[in-house]
Order: structure tokens, then sequence, then C-alpha cells
């Protein structure tokens, strides 16, 4: 068969092709931009894509073969591919799958990777316990790891006689406090799990530096007696924070494991596999961190609250989440 | 012909389930870097009206501010990525969107995973490891890109024009194979960059298609002509 011929026999089967393929790509409604039964119910034609695709990809692999001529060649790939794009591109999630989630999805991802999350715990509880072992029986240590500026700031934050203390926060404030929580520990876990592609150099890094600067400000503040403020105001966030920097360092570990040891893969399967397995933690970092932050912004700083009772809740609030990433999302043996 | 391995070519092949290889014509540094910048124009843009909307309405607008500094910085890029077909604002400028490595467009987990890895692709200053990345890999993928098998590709929206020499079409004496083709093809457009000379000099290394001389560039002009569908 000559080209002629072939673009004369097919043409009319291309030309409306583009057109179905335009309309799902153009700006209409969203019914008729998903091929579902409901766009197919409302134009039939559309029942023909499949058809018309398959015929158009059995055209470009004739117009290869026969040497028809590269601009042919050209038009019935871009076909080929903006139809491919629409029967293959799958939908995003819906809340169903939130729920799913939060119920099973995560702290399954979170257990499939155990050794990973204990080794992070490892490298953010060590030197944590190390600072503290550290500092506790010498507080003034503490100008050794951190600048006096810092230091100031701490004994600034958490003094229980100074003015602020005991004095309730406007709620303005307040939401400047979550803004400013979400956009600075939120992005903090981003960079740790993003620091796992250095074949996990990043976060354990991130980790190490964090478990020594948080062991060291809560040794030097239990040291020189400001440890009541502190503690009031951290018990309550504590467990959602610092469990998501430990798991966010555990999806970076994950990320850059494959490129160490991709096992029986090769790099860019394993790296694939990792990534997926990862990003699931991640979101739920996400999460946590967000609801850490509503904690820290709007519960911790309530003074109206006393000690033990945010002790209380804190303690609570450790227990849940220890269990939900135990037993939480555990099927049934059948 | 020749010896040598693969032609040097930007596209990549991807087998559908129909078992058909279609071509994607992956993007380079410099368009994506284009692209970068437009977006960091937008996102600037955004950040100075947000700034001059909220922060003076006190601590409550400056929380809601730090939010979206927050979504702006993390989420631009994954929101338009999954709504705009693969393309943030600056992509779509110049064409480009955001495929998986099979050519389907790119779903959630891959787009957070490589957006997240821009905190990686940006360091040590301007994108010096996402650049390097790119430069080192086949498919001109940066860190963030071989994490989440994703490759940035020209979606045809946007094409360029192809100047080639003029010549009348003329059918190859024999059959050529793909890479043959490309050949001829790609000769007819580089001569018209190049002296009489040296298009003699190059159509000579295909004396046994076209003989020698100057109709030897006409002759290899000719059969792009053809080879290309004009006839």
């Amino acid at each position: 068969m000559s080209r002629e011929e072939f673009v004369r026999r097919n043409g009319p089967v291309w030309d409306a092709f583009e057109r179905q393929v335009a309309r799902l790509e153009g700006p209409a409604k969203r019914r008729d931009r998903t091929l579902s039964l409901a766009a197919t119910e409302a134009a039939p034609d559309l029942a023909e894509f499949d058809r018309r695709y398959r015929a158009v990809c059995r055209h470009l692999v004739l117009a290869r073969r026969r040497l028809y001529g590269a601009d042919l060649e050209e038009r019935l790939n871009d076909l080929a591919r903006r139809g491919h794009r629409h029967l293959y591109g799958r939908r995003p999630g819906t809340w169903a799958a939130i729920g799913r989630f939060v119920a099973r999805d995560f702290p399954e991802a979170v257990r499939a990777q155990w050794k990973l999350v204990l080794a992070a715990i490892v490298l953010f509880y060590g030197p944590y316990a190390a600072a503290i072992a550290w500092i506790a029986p010498e507080p003034d240590r503490i100008h050794l790891l951190l600048d006096s500026g810092t230091v100031s700031q701490l004994e600034e934050m958490y003094d229980p006689a100074s003015g602020h203390y005991g004095k309730e926060r406007e709620s303005d404030s307040d939401l400047r406090m979550f803004g400013f929580y979400v956009f600075n520990n939120v992005g903090l876990a981003f960079r740790t799990f993003a620091g796992g592609i250095l074949l996990g150099v990043g976060s354990a890094f991130f980790l190490a530096f964090n478990g020594l600067y948080l062991g060291s400000a809560t040794a030097y503040l239990l040291g020189i007696g400001f440890g009541t403020p502190f503690l009031s105001f951290t018990a309550g966030h504590g467990a959602f924070e610092l469990t998501a920097i430990v798991l966010a360092g555990a999806a970076g570990l994950r990320l850059g494991l494959p490129l160490v040891s991709p096992g029986r893969k090769t790099r860019g399967e394993a790296m694939l596999e990792a990534a997926r397995e990862a990003v699931t933690i991640v979101y739920g970092v996400a999460g946590m961190l967000v609801l850490a932050a509503f904690v820290e912004a709007f519960w911790s700083p309530r003074s109206s609250v006393p000690p033990e009772g945010k002790y209380a809740v804190g303690a609570a609030l450790w227990i849940l989440t220890i269990g939900y990433f135990l037993f939480a999302g555990r099927r049934r043996a059948a | 012909m020749s010896s040598h391995a693969a032609v040097l070519d930007t596209r990549r092949r991807v087998e559908t389930p129909e078992g058909v290889e279609l071509d994607l014509a992956v993007a380079g540094p410099v368009s994506r870097a284009s692209a970068w910048l437009i977006d960091s124009l937008i996102r600037t843009a955004v950040w100075f009206a947000v700034s001059v909307a909220l922060v003076p309405m006190g601590p409550a607008g400056q929380g809601i501010a730090l939010v979206a500094f927050f979504l702006l910085g993390w989420g631009y890029p994954v929101l338009f990525e999954l709504v705009n077909r693969g393309a943030t604002p600056g992509k779509s400028l110049l064409g480009l969107e955001v495929v998986h490595d099979d050519g389907t467009p790119v779903r959630l987990s891959a787009s957070v995973v490589r957006n997240l890895l821009r905190a990686v692709d940006a360091l040590p200053v301007a994108y010096a490891f996402g650049l390097t990345a790119c430069v080192l890999s086949r498919d001109f993928k940066r860190l963030g890109d071989l994490a989440a098998g994703t490759v940035v590709v020209y979606s045809g929206k946007v094409r360029a024009r192809r100047v080639t020499a003029e010549a009348p079409p003329l059918p190859p004496p024999v059959p050529l194979t793909a890479e043959e083709r490309r050949a001829v093809m790609d000769f007819a457009e580089r001569a018209v960059h190049l002296s009489p000379e040296r298009a003699e000099e190059l159509a000579a290394c295909a004396e046994p298609l076209a003989g020698r001389g100057r109709d030897a560039v006409l002759r290899l002009a000719g059969m792009a002509a053809w080879l290309s569908g004009r006839r």
C-alpha cells in the first residue's frame, strides 16, 4: 500500500481520534475530561476511544515499518502518546483513601521499616542521652555546644520568674505561632527526609544534630531549675513532634538505603520501591507535625492548666502514639 | 555503515501495553532551568502579595501568612503537577511536562518525592547537585526524578520548526536502517549551516548511497525530503 493510500484510508479515524483527545484535554467540565462510564454515557462516541487508540497504535507501527515518512510517524506518535496519557492516567485519591491511610497504611508502613526506625531512634536519642549525661552534672558545659545568644533565648523563654510566664497569650499570637511551627517544623522534617538521598548521611546528620541540641537544652534548663516551665510546655506536643522527627529520619534512611545496598534489584528499581515506601511515612509525618503545631500553639502555652495536668496529658499522648504505631491497623490472622 | 553505538538522541522510547513504542522527547537542563526561573518569579510575586495583604493584619494574619508561605514553598509544584497535567505555569509556558518513566501522567507519590528532594537538588547553591545529576543522567534526570521515577518531557504543544536543505524528493535506492535514515535526515538539516565544501566532504561518507560531489549533497537532501514524507 502506498503512503497516499494509507493516509486516505485511515485519515478519518485519526481525525476523529484527534477530536476526542482534544476534547478530553480541553477546558471542558470535569466530567468530560475523564474516560469514565458517566462520560461514555454522555457522549457515546467516547466508547470508540479504545478501539481508535489501538488502531492508531497499529498504524504507527506500520508507518514506521513501511517508511511512510517521519512527519507521519511524528503525527501518529503524538496522537498515540496523548491517547496513552488519557487511558492510563489515574485519578487522585478520595476521602476514603485518607481515612484508610490514617487507620492502616501509615502505621503499617512504619512497622514495615522497623529496623530503620530503630536506627533512627538510636541516631536521635543516642546523642540526646549523651548530651543529658554530659550537661546535667555541669550545666555550664552547654556553652561549649551552643552560642550564648541561643542559651539566653532558652533562659528567657522558660524563666519561671519572667513576666510573660503565667500570662495568657492572645489567640492572635497563638495563630502566629501555629503558622511558625508549621513553617519551621514540617520544613525541617522534609529536609531531614530529603537528606536521606545522600546515602542516608544527610538524615543521620539531622537526627544526631537535633538530638544533641534538644538533649542539651533539656539538661541545661533542668539543671538551672527551669524544669517546670520547660517540661510543662513541651509535654503536650513532645510525643508527636519527637516521634515525627525520628520517623522523618527513618524515611530518609529508607530512601538512601538502596543506593548503598540495592539487594537483588537494579539501583533504579530499588530506588523507586524505596521512594514509594518512604513517602508514605512522610505524609504521616507531615500530618503529625501539623497536629503537634496545633498542640504547641494552642494547648502548650495555656498557663491556666497546672503542670500536673500538662504532664498527665503528655504521658497520655505518648502512650497513645506508641500504641498507635504498635497496634493500629494490624489485621487479624484469618 | 557505521559501527559506533546508538545515536545520541534526546528521545526516550517507552513500550506501552499495546506493544507499541512511543517516543518521548526529553527536556534538557536549559529549558528546565528557564521554567524554574519563571516559576520563581511567580512565587515571589505571590509571596509579596500575601505579605502585603496579611502581615499588617497582626499576629493572626502573620500565622496564616506563614502557613501560606509553607504551602507556597513545598506545595506549589505538587499542586500544579497533579492538577495541570504535570506542568507548573513555568513548565507550561515552555511546553514541558512531568511524566512517569513509562509515559503516564505523574501521580501524587512521585510528585511529592521529586519535589521534596528539591531540598537536596538545590544544594549547595543554585541547584548545583540537581544540574550535575541532570547533565550526567541519560534522561536529564535530577536527583528528585531519579528517586521518583519521573522524567520531564516536551508535551508537544510547542513545536519547533525544522529547517532543512531543499531538494526534490528522491527515494533511497536501497532500504535503510533506522539509524541510517536518521543520519540522512540530520545531514539535510545540518547542511543548511555548512559551507558547500564541508557539505560535500560529509556527503562523500555516504558515497555508496549518493555518489560524490555537489550532486551527492542534493541527492542526500532529496532522500531526506522523501524520508520525511514529501513525495
